[in-house]
């Protein structure tokens, strides 16, 4: 049988790893979403020498897991004295930093692929249509590329966000106390694994129900052009 | 002096010349038909005028204004400045065969968006003719919605109205009745006819034969790149001079 009273017991630490894992998530999506809008457009460039940086950065950060890439920055970089003695190191040795950098840079490749392909599938008729109105090109991708394309990458957005989420609990293997850190805590101080990690799974499984809600209202309100005639 | 003048517009695909010399002008409340069969050259020629498509020879000036072009690395023209090309197709806006409207945005913004952001008109501004536009060409009650809810007649209309909130010298048309169904032509055509008798300068490629004979008063018809035979509509259909219009006459006219 469960044993309730230590689920209980350890609800606050759960809280403050709750904490922990909203911050993460919600600094490695900022970031993310900022680096991934530059990376999209240089990914639709049909200019070989623009194209190709960003390509190279995706398909590095696509192809090799996430846990070697925060263990490369977290335990990787203490390695060289030229970090360890430059004004970086107060960031580097933090495992706050490293940890939201590497998810950053992670779900920047992911973001930047589904809003390259988004853009990419902008009717070229609309396109049309903005240059024969007089549009510049910067005016062409502020107000019709990037606008139509955010909104139709939403969808797999949401997956991106949600598998991010997941992601965040590696955090717990650079020490920091995040959910499944609380959870990994609680287990080997009272070696009673089930009822430490189902509780984090829960948590886990309404934060994600949380996001796809806040999503399908996001595609309510943004996507409406894409659905049905409703009168 | 003439609104539009193009001089002898050449423009090639690879080696395949489209456009073999094509000279246009209009005049303030001209209405141009150009007819044609399909890969005579018509839509190439207009979207040729607003640099859409890039020719490799001719002169395009508006109101006096010539565009300046320069060759690329492979002998077609381009813009030399690119802030007078968007002046220029601010001022000569197109109204395209499938609508174009912007999707994300609904009715009343697809209008007002160039205004705003090429015109630099105040939005509260930019609203007020926007609506004056939509209830002109009879969609004001349309214009919360998305073009994917309205029927094809309803957004060629916004189309139109798009076209006209930018208050152009010159409206060139692209075959602007051809995506839709026959029952939704008419209420394009009428706004046009509406626009022509206002005097407003229209370059039209189309089909509609009708069109051509009861509202324009040039003809152009292209055949292969070039000006088969022009001249006042009613005459040149009732009375073709080549062989080749008058075949195209005999299969559009049944």
């Amino acid at each position: 049988m469960l044993d309730f009273h230590l689920i209980l017991s350890s609800l606050p630490l759960y809280a403050s790893g709750l904490l922990v894992t909203f911050e993460l998530l919600l600094i490695a999506l900022a970031l993310g979403l900022l680096l991934a809008v530059p990376l999209a457009l240089m990914r639709v460039s049909r200019s070989p020498l623009v194209n190709f940086p960003a390509w190279l950065y995706t398909y590095v950060i696509r192809g090799t897991p996430m846990l070697v890439q925060l263990f490369l920055l977290y335990y990787g970089l203490a390695q060289f004295d030229v970090i360890r003695d430059s004004f970086m190191w107060p960031y580097f040795s933090s495992a706050t930093f490293c940890a939201c950098l590497a998810f950053a840079i992670n779900t920047s490749a992911y973001t930047s692929e589904i809003l390259a392909g988004s853009l990419k599938a902008t009717p070229p008729g609309e396109i049309e249509a903005a240059r024969a109105m007089g549009m510049s090109r910067a005016q062409l991708y502020r107000r019709i590329l990037l606008p139509s394309a955010m909104r139709r990458a939403l969808p797999q957005y949401s997956n991106e966000v949600i598998m991010m989420l997941h992601t965040t609990s590696l955090a717990s293997l650079v020490t920091l106390i995040d959910l499944t850190g609380a959870a990994r805590t609680i287990s080997s101080q009272y070696y009673m694994p089930f009822e430490a990690f189902i509780t984090a799974g829960l948590f886990y499984l309404v934060l994600t129900v949380g996001l796809v809600r806040l999503f399908k209202y996001a595609e309510l309100r943004w996507l409406a052009h894409l659905t049905p005639r409703k009168h | 002096m003439y609104k539009l003048d193009v001089q002898d517009l050449h423009k090639r695909y690879g080696s395949h010349e489209v456009i073999r010399g094509v000279s246009m002008a209009a005049k303030a409340g001209d209405v141009i038909s150009i007819i044609g069969s399909s890969g005579s050259g018509k839509s190439t020629f207009l979207r040729c005028i607003n640099l859409l498509e890039q020719p490799h020879a001719g002169r395009i000036q508006l109101n006096g204004e010539e565009l300046r072009l320069v060759a690329n690395r492979d002998g077609a023209l381009k813009a030399a400045d690119a802030k007078q090309l968007q002046h220029m197709r601010s001022r000569l806006s197109m109204v395209f065969q499938n609508f174009n409207l912007w999707s994300h945005m609904s009715a009343l913004d697809n209008v007002m968006e160039a205004p705003v952001h090429v015109l630099g008109q105040s939005k509260a501004e930019a609203r007020d003719r926007a609506e004056h536009y939509l209830a002109k060409v009879g969609v004001a009650h349309r214009k919360d919605a998305y073009p994917a809810h309205m029927s094809g007649g309803e957004q060629q209309r916004v189309a139109i109205a798009r076209a006209l909130a930018m208050e152009p010298e010159v409206m060139l048309f692209d075959e602007p009745t051809s995506a839709l169904d026959p029952e939704l032509v008419g209420e394009v055509l009428k706004v046009m006819q509406d626009l022509a008798s206002e005097g407003r300068t229209m370059v039209v490629v189309t089909h509609e034969m009708g069109f051509a004979r009861e509202v324009s008063n040039q003809l152009v018809f292209l055949h292969k790149g070039l000006v088969e035979e022009r001249g006042c509509p009613k005459e040149v259909l009732a009375n073709p001079q080549s062989e080749r219009l008058q075949q195209f006459l005999c299969g559009s006219l049944k």
